[in-house]
This record gives structure tokens, sequence and C-alpha cells, in this order.
């Protein structure tokens, strides 16, 4: 079965430029109902042995590079989130500023038990200024037909 | 919060929680599209999410992976820290649900750990499966 998406395979958002910032990690961390004192106070960051306030589990998601779906024709009433992976090289710290950038890797169809199915995987990369890499995080999404 | 200041004491076969999220409501579900700047409607938008044919907006598959991070980063303690996170959306949760997160040690080593990690909500369906790599901080 071909994927609706098939061409779109290797199309990438813009890099942005992002700061973790202080206020966004609480905000998280509060909207994840994470009661962790670490992401809301320094001092207790440092006691624990981090640089900085770190950044909760999946505050990664939250860094949201530019969408490389932008100009596809994709219906999010029936789009769903199938799999995620957050693979981190160091942990993330209130301070960081990192390049983020999101490409589709994969677009492919399936016949499923509820019809035609379009899978699509988007990887957003996180890299210092310098380059070097900080986080991967992968995506998949299932569009039902 | 607690910490687990014996470190990656862990066993293999150790079961872990579980903690609970919720009930879940609609204004929580606002703020994390906010927080985590996932602004798909499907969320909040009741008549957006029956369009797509669901009986209601659904829980962010994301706020509950947060959960089971939570539980990971509980067990991590300040002796490791949280490499990988993965999880499969097995079916979705709704406005109401209470959501429990469990796990599992499948693999224990001095430099790490490997977690087995599944999330349900309050009907008991598993919502998702996911597990966690845990390394320990040098």
């Amino acid at each position: 079965m071909e994927s609706r998406y098939a061409h779109a395979i290797g199309r990438t958002g813009p890099e942005l430029l992002l700061e973790i910032e202080r206020g966004h990690v609480r905000r998280f961390a509060e909207a994840t109902l994470d009661e962790n004192p670490v992401y809301r106070d320094e001092a207790t960051a440092r006691a624990l042995g981090h640089p900085a306030i770190p950044a909760p589990p999946t505050f990664a998601i939250a860094l949201r590079a530019p969408d490389p779906r932008a100009g596809l024709e994709v219906d999010f009433t029936k789009l769903l989130h199938g799999e995620q992976e957050l693979l981190h090289d160091r942990p993330l710290y209130v301070g960081d500023r990192l390049v983020v950038q999101a490409t589709i890797v994969e677009a492919y169809a399936k016949e499923g038990r509820a019809g035609a199915m379009d899978f699509m995987v988007i990887e957003t990369v996180g890299k210092e200024p310098s380059g070097a890499r900080v986080f991967r995080a992968r995506s998949l999404t299932v569009i039902r037909r | 919060m607690t910490a687990t200041p014996s470190g990656l004491e862990l066993t293999v076969g150790q079961v872990l929680g579980p903690i609970e999220r919720g009930p879940i409501t609609t204004r929580h579900l606002v703020e994390y599209a906010g927080a985590s700047l996932d602004w798909n409607r499907i969320h909040y938008d009741d008549p957006f999410a029956r369009a797509g044919g669901h009986p209601s907006v659904i829980v962010h598959g994301m706020l509950s992976m947060a959960f089971l991070g939570q539980l990971a980063v509980q067990l991590a303690g300040q002796q490791a820290s949280l490499r990988a996170l993965r999880a499969r959306f097995r079916a979705v949760a709704y406005p109401g649900d209470v959501i429990t997160v469990r796990g599992e040690v499948q693999s224990s080593a001095p430099e790490g750990a490997e977690l087995k990690l599944t999330a349900t909500r309050s009907d008991g369906t598993v919502i998702l499966e996911g597990s966690a790599t845990l390394a320990r901080t040098p």
C-alpha cells in the first residue's frame, strides 16, 4: 500500500535556537502534575548534585522545532500518537541553549483492522550550538484514512 | 518525592510503584497543551474530537508518558540519570480517568538499569507500554 506521504520523506523544518527557560520548566512540571521540588528551586537542584535546575523527563518534547509537516495535508482529527522515544546524550538543564530541528524520516501505509492508515516518523534532534548532539526525539504518528 | 538513597540497588523482577495521577480534567489538558506547545485541538475542543470519532477530547499520550518518566526518575534518585524513555500508545484516556503507572526492573548492572513501565486508565485498560534506561551518574 502506497503512503500518501512518501514524497515527504526527508522533508525537514528550519533550525530553531531555543533556551531552556526556568519558568517554562516550572510550568511544564506543574502541567504534568510533577511535585518534585528539583524543578522549582535551584538550591534543591544543586544540593542534589545538579549544575542547575534539571528539566523534567519528557521536557524535550516541549522544545518544539518548526513542524516539517507544514504545508502537507494532514487531518488532525484522525491523527494519533503511536509511539515515542526520547533519547538523551546528557541531561537537560535550565539555561541550556539548543538548536532543534525536525525531519520526516519515515512514511509508510498499512491496512489495519480499522482500515487504511498512514504512518509517519518524525525525528527531532537537539544540539549544542557547537553541534554536539544532546537529545533525539522519535515520534510515530498514525493517521486514519 | 522520595529519592532512593541506596542508589541503583535494583533487583531484576522488582516491582516499582504504582504512582497515580488524576483524575485528569480538561483543564489539565489545556495546561499541558500550553506547557508542551502541543495545540492539537483533539485535546481540548470537544466537537473537533468527536469529528474524529472520539467520544470526547482525549488525554495527550505525552501527558501519560510524563507520568511514566516520573516513576523512572523517582527510581533513579541521585545515583542515575534517565537516558532513554520509550512508549507505545495502546489506547487513549479521557477526562475523568486516573492514570496509574507501574514498573518492573528488567535488567540491572553497576552502570545502569532497564525498567519496563506501563500506564493504565481507570477501567484497567493499558494505555501505554514503555521502558526506561537509567545510567549511573559518575
